[in-house]
């Protein structure tokens, strides 16, 4: 891939699943949905995992709002990541699942519950050697 | 297709062999295999070779160490199924009559790197900033969906490390042969919630063979033929939230199913079972996904001392099992679960896994197992899943 010299550094989504806005609270979660088999997918798809349609698909806005499935704390991290931290599989409200950290709570098993109510926001974590700065999104408890 | 059967098999001892390549592991374990079967490189037909971390031509560099006789090599790679999978393509081989001899290998040199490493530009990575994706996180919170559905304590998967690391006392080829008591097991310092470091499975070196043939052939070489009665293998079906979370359950109750079709042995009939044991979390949802309990049972089900060699708990374990029993439980299958010590003891060498287990199952049915004979084994099952997602069964018979 050919790169180009010089370019000024952009602020990129870290996943495909999330779309970034002219400011953080504008960014959501996005989603696709098969027309053919009604199946919603989190993020952009080309084919159909589950009835093989090649399309189409309709693009749509994921809920921020959403329900904790199952969580573990992670102890033993990569190393440029600080641990402990919480991770998580959110339920979205309407449909979808992500994976993800809850933060603003300690890592603690006490202070986790299945079910527990938690919204999403997004906030850069990261910058290339380019100076190109990467956004996540994350959750924290509603 | 004709009956197929192993007649020799082989593994070295899982750990660190820095000072050797993978082909020489696997070499080793290869002529040990056809020693084991009183058998030559010559009476080879094609070799299947299982391995992950080597790029392609791992097989080719193992015939280049035991005897380059010529013949077709197949390189496998299916995650941690990868030799359970160079083992089904050697029984395939053979079932169809295109061969009457062919040997499976698998064998993996990992190093240092454990299932926690991950790659990649750091700027990029997701790992810890969209949540977790290494194989820790995923078995934790597999474990979790359990304990979401059926209030699954810490300690009833904490009891399946306890009873496989005392199994592996009584295994010379396990990477790890240490005891260690339920507290021992809790306290150990915590990976990912709720498997601590006693919870997970050591990465290692390692290699394992198998020479599979024709049952007439088999005949020919030993009055033990080992039949291979099911051999099975699936992906992971679409299921909601599989994408986000790899899903190990349905796929492993897929292919039990056809296992259990395949051979018209059930869990019941089941003398021991090898199952895939990554994650201490893991052993319980296969009890229940293999149908060796209920579903929801898998915690009463370790407790019962079912799973354990001589199918009770041992008297210096009974205070820590204790709490978890449940006196009304009448367990489906007595079938011993990891007699080698498991994963969680033996290593995981990623390649050689699949065909280790199988090995295993081999020395019960024969009856070479030593300390750790299962009494009168008579079936047994080999079990193995790789994300994302391959599951493999195979069913030894005598
Ligand atoms: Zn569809």
């Amino acid at each position: 891939m050919a790169e180009k010299a010089a370019t000024a550094p952009e602020t990129r989504p870290l996943v495909p699943h999330l779309t970034l806005g002219e400011t953080r609270e504008q960014d959501y979660l996005n989603g696709s949905r098969c027309k053919n088999c009604n199946t919603l997918y989190v993020g952009p798809r080309l084919f159909c995992g589950k009835c093989s349609a090649q399309g189409p698909f309709e693009s749509v806005r994921l809920a921020s709002e959403g329900e904790v499935h199952v969580w573990t704390i992670i102890h033993q991290a990569t190393p440029y990541v600080q641990a402990p931290y919480i991770a998580a599989i959110i339920d979205l409200k309407g449909g979808g699942s992500v994976n993800t950290n809850i933060v603003g709570i300690d890592p603690l098993p006490e202070n986790l519950k299945f079910g527990m109510k938690v919204k999403m926001f997004t906030e850069k974590v990261s910058e290339d050697r380019e100076g190109n700065s990467y956004v996540a999104y994350r959750f924290k408890p509603a | 297709m004709r009956e197929v059967a192993i007649v020799g098999v082989s593994m070295i001892k899982f750990g660190r062999y820095p000072d050797r390549d993978f082909s020489q592991l696997a070499a080793q374990a290869g002529l040990d295999a056809l020693k084991d079967a009183g058998a030559q490189m010559k009476d080879i037909q094609a070799l299947y070779s299982g391995n992950l971390y080597a790029t392609s031509g791992s097989g080719q560099r193992v015939l280049q160490q035991m005897g380059q006789t010529g013949i077709p090599v197949v390189n496998v790679a299916n995650a941690c199924a990868t030799g359970s999978t160079a083992l089904r393509e050697a029984f395939f081989a053979v079932a169809s009559g295109a061969y009457d001899m062919v040997m499976a290998v698998g064998s993996e040199q990992m190093g240092k790197q454990g299932l926690l490493g991950s790659r990649g530009d750091p700027a990029t990575s997701l790992e810890g900033r969209v949540g977790s994706y290494m194989m820790p996180a995923v078995f934790g919170m597999a474990g979790m969906e359990h304990a979401r559905e059926y209030g699954t304590q810490t300690e009833h998967f904490a009891l399946a490390s306890v009873k496989n690391h005392w199994h592996s006392t009584m295994n010379p080829l396990a990477q790890y042969q240490k005891e260690s008591p339920l507290d021992e097991v809790m306290n150990a310092r915590m990976i990912a919630y709720p498997n601590t470091l006693l919870m997970c499975c050591p990465t290692g070196d390692g290699a394992a063979a198998a020479v599979v043939c024709s049952m007439e052939k088999a005949r020919q070489f030993t009055t033990q033929p080992i039949k291979i009665a099911a051999s099975v293998l699936t992906s992971d079906p679409f299921v909601d939230r599989g994408l986000t979370l790899p899903d190990i359950n349905t796929l492993t109750r897929n292919a039990a199913k056809i296992a259990y079709e395949q051979s018209g042995i059930g869990p019941e009939d089941l003398s021991q079972v090898e199952l895939h044991d990554c994650f201490a979390t893991a052993e319980l949802l296969h009890y229940e996904n293999l149908g060796l309990c209920g579903d929801g049972e898998a915690g009463k089900h370790v407790a019962s001392g079912a799973p354990w060699i001589g199918n009770k708990v041992p008297a210096k374990y009974q205070e820590d099992v204790e709490p978890f029993a449940d006196k009304t439980y009448k367990p489906k299958s007595k079938a011993v679960v990891n007699a080698s010590g498991g994963l969680l003891s033996k290593g995981h060498p990623l390649g050689a896994t699949g065909v280790a287990n199988v090995a295993e199952i081999v020395w019960h049915l024969r009856g070479q197992a030593g300390d750790r004979q299962v009494e009168n084994s008579k079936a047994g099952l080999a079990h193995v899943i790789g994300l994302c997602s391959a599951c493999t069964i195979h069913i030894l018979t005598k």
